[in-house]
């Protein structure tokens, strides 16, 4: 089953619709923000005890400094944040979705597939990740002290949609995925598990796992590549990759989503 | 179980019991083990992260620091990824859904006490989390040659300190996981409790490369019986006077672990009232 392609204006319209509602629906629960709030202190805690650990012993981590690798920290933590708020719960309810064999209720509604099922869920609360990621980076970049120019910011801002719209495309292969294989509980470990190489720039790793952080898992051009931007190491190869691998997942994740699709079609019950 | 308890020995039935739960949570496992091997691709990363820090940091300081070199690096982290698999419980975060799904109801009308199916099905588990871990071990040996020689008696106390550590591990957080009896919102609390294990149990790092303070405050705690521990028991350095005081404070953890557990359960159960599903 899939629809035709979805009408520009229609899908983001659809979009900001579904955003709206599930705003409405979390700020039903109040609570969860400080809950949220507590964990996102606890994590970054987490994270800044392990950096001191590591500058205890060094001045430097494979030539970042310790203010820039704080800046990587807050860039880790805003990304994540965004991961966990609008691309995770999507994608997570199409692993559900099909297993359940609920899917269909998405597949018959008159919209492109895709996108429907990309927009439905969001996690609001699970946006103070992105505050405390700001304030984290902002005090990385007080630290670095050389001022951040309108052009690093852009190109900070820019480079990480781009690299959002790359982790995005990942989750929507690995949620495909769940159309093959039943049980896919466990893949949310899994990213989360890799997730966390992030929150050190991906130079450090030995060659295999850092090709493998930045064309298998887009890690890099999601975290990476953005805190280069920063940090004023940003080069133009870096970016031309993370656009042109980009626009190769959105192609590949959208052929893979839909022969899926076609394999659901044909198992359901 | 098909025959009541009387007719055998007590002993003889719970053991009997033991294996049936672990060989039907071994079959499931390996039904699975798709799955169970994307969750073990993930928790690779976290040791590999770790390891890749600090041998960076052992290399740009002429090869080791604190006498850790990346071989021994290497070893620990190796170890430790065995260790944390074997260590993975009931998680108390799941006590909500196992309470609110209602199939908990049922297993209080059991004549045991309901920490043995947790107990019994996560052990079968860990055999196949151990046969999975094998390769990886192998591929991250290749990758990142490990320095390992541990004694015999290194290799025997291993092998009870990672039983210990899962025992331990299971009582203290099933212990935890009943506040849900009293409040569901506990998810702070939990929290709370693996970001202190994470710093003093040796996971994050090897204890000598903490503080001497967070050293000394790690005592007082559970958790480097769980973590530091079993993965030095094999990789050293150790003595032989560790070896037997690490067991000897297992011994003491499962002792208060067993205790927790009684003692809240029966205040925990008694406020449980189901709900027809």
């Amino acid at each position: 089953m899939q629809g035709r392609d979805p009408h520009r204006t229609g899908a983001a319209r659809l979009a900001l619709t579904f955003l709206r509602v599930g705003v409405m629906n979390e700020v039903q629960y109040r609570v969860n923000f400080f809950i949220q709030l507590v964990q996102s202190l606890l994590t970054i805690a987490t994270g800044l005890t392990a950096l001191a650990l590591v500058f205890s012993q060094t001045d430097d981590l494979g030539g970042w400094t310790r203010p820039q690798l704080l800046a990587v920290m807050g860039v880790f933590t805003i990304v994540g944040g965004m991961i966990r708020s609008v691309i995770q719960p999507n994608m997570q309810r199409v692993v559900e979705d099909v297993r359940e064999g609920r899917l269909d209720f998405a597949l018959t509604k008159p919209a492109d597939a895709q996108v429907l099922v990309s927009v439905r869920d969001v996690r609001l609360w699970q946006l103070t990740d992105v505050g405390v990621g700001l304030i984290v980076l902002v005090i990385a970049l007080i630290q670095i002290g050389d001022g951040v120019g309108w052009q690093a910011i852009v190109a900070f801002v820019g480079i990480l949609a781009i690299g959002l719209v790359a982790i995005y495309c990942f989750w929507l292969m690995l949620a495909s995925a769940s159309f093959w294989l039943v049980r896919m509980n466990e893949v949310q470990e899994l990213f989360d598990g890799v997730y966390r190489a992030g929150q050190y720039p991906v130079g450090i790793y030995p060659g295999w796992l850092k090709y493998g952080l930045t064309f298998l898992v887009p890690l890099a051009f999601a975290v990476t590549v953005p805190s280069e931007a920063v940090t004023g190491r940003l080069t133009w190869q870096a970016v031309t990759v993370a656009g042109a691998t980009t626009v190769v997942l959105l192609a590949l994740s959208r052929w893979f989503w839909q022969r899926g699709l076609r394999r659901y079609g044909g198992a359901s019950s | 179980m098909t025959r009541p308890m009387a007719e055998e020995s007590k002993p003889h039935a719970m053991v009997s019991m033991y294996l049936t739960l672990m060989r039907t949570s071994i079959i499931t496992q390996f039904q699975y083990r798709a799955a169970t091997y994307f969750y073990m691709i993930g928790m690779i990363v976290e040791p590999v992260i770790y390891l890749v820090v600090w041998s960076t940091i052992a290399r740009s300081h002429g090869g080791s620091v604190q006498g850790f070199t990346p071989g021994t690096f290497a070893a620990y982290y190796i170890v430790w990824m065995l260790v944390r698999n074997v260590n993975i419980v009931f998680a108390p975060f799941f006590w909500e859904w196992r309470i609110k799904e209602g199939n908990f109801a049922s297993q209080l009308l059991k004549p045991v006490h309901p920490i043995h199916y947790d107990l019994g099905e996560f052990a079968g588990g860990k055999v196949v989390v151990i046969i999975l871990w094998l390769p990886i071990a192998l591929a991250l040996a290749l990758v990142f040659h490990p320095s390992l020689d541990p004694s015999v008696l290194q290799c025997v106390v291993f092998f009870f300190a990672i039983w210990g550590a899962y025992l331990i591990r299971s009582l203290v957080l099933w212990a935890l996981g009943l506040i849900t009896f009293w409040t569901t919102r506990a998810s702070a609390i939990y929290e709370a409790y693996f970001l202190s294990e994470l710093l003093l149990s040796g996971r994050l790092v090897p204890m000598q490369l903490m503080p001497k303070w967070a050293q000394q405050l790690s005592w007082a705690f559970p958790f480097r019986w769980t973590f530091a521990f079993p993965i030095t028991s094999l990789t050293g350095p150790i003595t032989q006077r560790e070896l037997l005081e690490g067991l000897a404070m297992q011994s003491l953890w499962i002792g208060v672990g067993t205790l927790l557990v009684a003692m809240v359960w029966r205040r925990a159960v008694a406020r449980f009232s189901s709900v027809g599903g």
